[in-house]
């Protein structure tokens, strides 16, 4: 099935609220999905007969900011994070990009992580995805069963793949740069 | 007055042994790497069995945020050192994939010889290694013969023997060489033609005939070896549908009996490579397997591997008249600081051990806003825990080592 076709059922099942009147445009279309709703969203398009997206490719978190203000007139984004999900169904063999928008910063305070519910129940595997998302991109995934840093030590401060990361001058002891 | 016992069944239920928490790794030779299992066994039982990652973590997807594609590309050799070329084709066609370029047709038969190559050698380390996990030393030794024989093969054509940066955006950075010394190491396995010149393409030949036979014997020596068939048919029992919950890919996944393989059910980009080629893709279950064997195993695992260098093995031979027949340059020019467009795209690859995926947004400058590396060893070490309860600690390298692991590509 199309991208269309798939937005077509999504939006007959959830409505407009949920997944956006219609895809976005792109090599790769997508199809927006609202945070609230991302478990159940995920839940149907596993389960759903004519969907079957069983497989869970990808779950990786974006950060659109611009910290040079030279480059901010031309970069065309609001700041915001993303968490873009990539699925195949293996057994109808058709792919789906789905995204979730959320602020950088839960309420705009810096050093809120922004929230969004795991789905680490739907795909088992993104159990491990999301706790990478949270280390290196700072995303509180809700409901997740073990949200601990993978890649990075326990003690790490900071989320290294947010643009606006200031690299440790030392850790324990050793120099950094 | 001596003791009297009521029932003796009651002193046989009070001996009990205490939950032991063991670190296995990271230094741990039968890891593959700096892996850390912590395990929580009841003697000699392990009941909870905890990977621990991250001790390799290099940062190279921040570092790909810093950087254009083409200076990105050495950085995917590090990731599967084993089969670094495949990490190269992954993120090349990820890039030409954003970019819309189109490949010469040489160069596509020339990715797919050089790309199941890079399997083979790939597939050759995965049984060399997984034979010393299980305590056997002599197929290790055969198989770093056969891929050394590769190595050198892969040196003429780039210079380099591990991490080649070989096939680029656009194709390849050099084209095939017409004539190469016989490497010396083939020469003395075949026992002719030392110091001859040869051309390039009949050097394979000659390699990959004197392989074929070689195979049969690992057969002999491993897969159809009773004890290797105790230690592995029926252990480490992956079903499809956890495989498939667990995003597990590449021989995991098929030797859990789920028929996919990218290169015939991929993204068209990938796929138009692979147009025109006859080739099979293994699953379990077999018909040819042991009697101990079930479906999803060590043992599966591990065979998937082993047909799967046949495989290979057919695609190079019909990959080498494909490229004498094909006209046009091995490569596509492209820019070291051509923009990329302000679009995304998500590209899978079938890599050796599984699916490597590249996610990359391109935002009308030299270096992507966002480079992801998805890697395949990463959902397949995930499912340790699931497939390691109730089984004996000297079980747990056997488990692990089927998986088939590179840390350089899980922690990237």
């Amino acid at each position: 099935m199309d991208i269309q076709g798939i937005h077509a059922v999504l939006l007959e099942r959830f409505g407009e609220a949920v997944v956006g009147s219609q895809p976005f445009k792109a090599i790769d279309p997508w199809i927006q999905v609202a945070a609230a709703s991302i478990v159940e969203v995920g839940t149907f398009l596993r389960d759903d007969s004519r969907l079957l997206f069983n497989h869970l490719n990808d779950l990786c978190g974006v950060d659109y900011l611009e910290t040079d203000p030279k480059k901010q007139a031309k970069f065309g984004h609001e700041p915001h994070v993303e968490v873009v999900y990539h699925l195949t169904s293996l057994k109808l063999r058709h792919l789906l990009k789905i995204k979730v928008l959320v602020p950088r910063w839960k309420d705009d305070v810096a050093g809120q992580l922004p929230v969004v519910p795991s789905v680490s129940d739907v795909w088992s595997i993104a159990n491990w995805h999301e706790r990478e998302a949270y280390d290196l991109m700072g995303i509180d995934f809700s409901g997740h069963p073990n949200l601990r840093r993978i890649l990075c030590p326990e003690d790490w401060v900071g989320h290294p793949l947010r643009k606006d990361y200031d690299f440790p001058l030392e850790y324990h002891g050793v120099r950094g740069h | 007055m001596s003791l009297q016992i009521e029932d003796p069944r009651i002193v046989e239920f009070d001996v009990q042994t205490d939950e032991m928490l063991v670190n296995m790794g990271p230094q741990h030779p039968s890891t593959h790497g700096v892996l850390r299992l912590l395990l929580r066994t009841d003697g000699e039982i392990v009941h909870e069995c905890t990977p621990h990652i991250g001790y390799l973590h290099r940062c190279a997807e921040k570092i790909g945020e810093n950087l254009s594609p083409p200076q990105y590309i050495p950085y995917t050799d590090r990731m599967d050192y084993l089969a670094a070329m495949n990490m190269n084709l992954g993120f090349a066609l990820a890039i030409e994939k954003l970019i819309g370029m189109e490949v010469p047709e040489k160069a596509v038969h020339l990715r797919v010889l050089i790309a199941e190559m890079g399997r083979i050698a790939s597939h050759l380390v995965g049984m060399g290694t997984y034979g010393l996990d299980l305590g056997t030393f002599s197929p290790f030794l055969y198989a770093f013969r056969e891929r050394e024989i590769i190595l050198d093969l892969f040196e003429e054509t780039c210079g380099a023997r591990l991490t080649y940066s070989y096939l680029t955006i656009g194709g390849a950075t050099h084209d095939l060489p017409d004539e190469i010394e016989m490497p010396d190491g083939l020469a003395a396995l075949i026992g002719k033609h030392k110091g001859e010149r040869l051309p390039f393409l009949e050097v394979i030949e000659i390699f990959l005939q004197w392989l074929e036979l070689r195979i049969k014997e690992y057969h002999t020596l491993l897969t159809r070896n009773m004890i290797f068939i105790s230690r592995t048919a029926g252990m480490g029992i992956l079903t499809p549908e956890m495989a498939v919950s667990y995003g597990c890919t590449g021989p995991v996944l098929r030797g859990s009996g789920v028929d996919f393989d990218l290169r015939r059910d991929g993204e068209s980009i990938y796929t138009r490579m692979y147009e025109g080629y006859d080739f099979d893709i293994p699953v379990a279950p077999f018909k040819d397997a042991p009697r101990e064997v079930a479906l999803g195993d060590n043992w599966c695992r591990f065979y998937v591997r082993m047909l799967e260098v046949v495989q290979a093995i057919r695609l190079v031979r019909q990959a080498i008249p494909k490229y004498k027949a094909a006209k046009g340059s091995y490569r596509e020019p492209f820019k070291m600081n051509a923009k990329l467009p302000k679009d995304e795209v998500y590209l899978e690859t079938e890599a050796p051990r599984g699916q490597m995926g590249f996610y990359v947004v391109g935002n009308g400058e030299g270096n992507p806003l966002r480079l992801r590396a998805k890697s395949s060893c990463f959902c397949n070490v995930s499912v340790t825990d699931q497939i390691c309860q109730g089984v004996p600690l000297a079980d747990i390298p056997a488990i692990v080592g089927s998986l088939d692991i590179v840390m350089g590509e899980i922690d990237r």
